[in-house]
């Protein structure tokens, strides 16, 4: 059998550089702690906690989870901005936590808070319910007659163009940062919101897709999308280049009759 | 559920526009200016309707609107109605579908391509539109 050798470090002959070193610096990351079993108030809680200048707000909130208080309630999952998991309130914007850098927000105090516009559970983690039911209701999926395998049925072809149309739209993963930042989900608890309207728009240029009329008459309504005043927040704190703004006003053009 | 567990931002957070960039700055206006109009449009029918009440009664209301507070709320009035006008034309045009960029692969960093250049240009030339008509109403009414 051969023997592995497990190669000594050679510290003294190492001709390699250190890796780059960065000063650790403390800062104060404010949490916003409520719990409705114990009572209904929102209180702030300081952590001095060593940062790093790659450290991101969630393994700062984890640091903080791990060594000085168990007990934060915040939801996460896939540390990389792909699970929409981790939207959270970062110094008074909607921002992903695995996806906000401490080092960017320039500023030694950080303070985290629920998203608004979605009922808190408990500290950092909030409801979805009304985002993933609003979701559903967009048909969220090729309504097509003909979309059926069977023997002798072949795949639909898409040329690139067609895949541009709606590809940007179809990056959403459902963090609920449009939707904290629209000034219309501020006050309308029934809008529909920037998340499921962008939703709309991807399925329904989708040439796959049969869905229009069905889905347009979803839209089409009191709380629906004429309560969008293009104010562009969707826009500007998706993580993922959605551009929730943009697929509402081209959704409208077919209301409006500019396109068909 | 009570307000307080839905976490709705409200009225406070609607009309706060210092965190979303220009096009919430121009909504934060759009809605002002559109308000501000609208108080100036019942009230000038309330001015006008005085001359009802004859010659005297439409000099009376004359009197007080032709002081230095009148005309700075005429001035306020031109800004309003020029930032509304200007800024309505782009509303109409974008929520139309049109202006607001083409779909296509996002590219790190996201810029979202409906908040693109043209968008904000129009924004500032409403704005600019705006100072200027202020700036001549101010020589006209305050010249002498
Ligand atoms: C040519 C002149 C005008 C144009 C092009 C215009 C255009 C617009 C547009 C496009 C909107 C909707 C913006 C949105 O989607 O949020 C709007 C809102 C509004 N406008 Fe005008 N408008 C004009 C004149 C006026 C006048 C004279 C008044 C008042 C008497 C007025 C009062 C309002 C009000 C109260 C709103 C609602 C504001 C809001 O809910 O955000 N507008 N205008
Ligand atoms: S559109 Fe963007 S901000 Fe909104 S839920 Fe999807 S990924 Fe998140
Ligand atoms: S943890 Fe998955 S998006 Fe942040």
């Amino acid at each position: 059998m051969a023997t592995v050798e497990v190669p000594q470090e050679k510290k003294a002959e190492s001709t390699i550089p250190a890796p780059t070193q960065s000063t650790p610096k403390t800062i104060t990351l404010r949490i916003s702690r409520f719990n409705p079993s114990e009572n209904a108030e929102t209180k702030f809680e300081e952590f001095k906690i060593p940062v790093q200048k790659w450290t991101t707000v969630l393994e700062a909130i984890l640091y903080v989870k791990q060594n000085l208080d168990h007990s934060i309630a915040v939801r996460y999952s896939c540390r990389q901005a792909s699970c929409g998991s981790c939207g959270m309130k970062i110094n008074g914007k909607p921002r992903l936590a695995c996806y906000t850098k401490i080092s960017e927000l320039e500023s030694n105090v950080v303070t985290v808070e629920p998203m608004n516009n979605f009922p808190i559970i408990r500290d950092l983690a909030v409801d979805f319910k009304q985002l993933f039911s609003t979701h559903k209701k967009m048909k969220p999926f090729i309504v097509n007659e003909e979309s059926e395998v069977l023997p002798g049925t072949k795949e639909f072809v898409q040329t690139p163009q067609d895949l541009e149309k709606f590809l940007q739209f179809s990056y959403c993963i459902k963090c609920g940062l449009c939707n904290s930042a629209c000034p219309t989900m501020a006050t309308d608890k029934s809008f529909v919101g920037p998340q499921g309207l962008a939703q709309a728009y991807r399925y329904t240029v989708d040439n796959r897709d049969q869905g229009k009329k069905e889905r347009l008459k979803i839209v089409d309504q009191s709380h629906g999308i004429w309560r969008c005043h293009f104010a562009g927040s969707c826009s500007n704190v998706c993580p993922k280049g959605v551009d929730p703004a943009m697929a509402i006003q081209l959704l409208r053009g077919y209301l409006l009759g500019f396109r068909t | 559920m009570t307000e307080q567990f839905s976490n709705r931002e409200g009225i406070k957070g609607m009309i706060n526009p210092t965190r979303y960039g220009l096009h919430r700055v121009a909504y934060w206006m759009q809605r002002l200016s559109g308000l501000g109009l609208l108080a100036y449009l019942i009230g000038h029918i309330y001015e006008t309707s005085t001359i009802l009440n004859g010659k005297a009664a439409w000099n009376n209301m004359l009197s007080l609107t032709e002081t230095p507070g009148g005309h700075m709320v005429l001035v306020l009035v031109i800004g309003m109605c020029v930032f509304h006008t200007g800024n309505g034309i782009r509303l109409m045009i974008s929520e139309g579908g049109k202006g607001v960029g083409k779909p296509g692969q996002p590219e790190y960093p996201y810029r979202a391509s409906s908040l693109n250049s043209k968008q904000r240009l129009c924004i500032w030339v409403s704005i600019a539109l705006a100072a200027l008509a202020m700036m001549y109403g101010a020589g006209v009414l305050f010249g002498d």
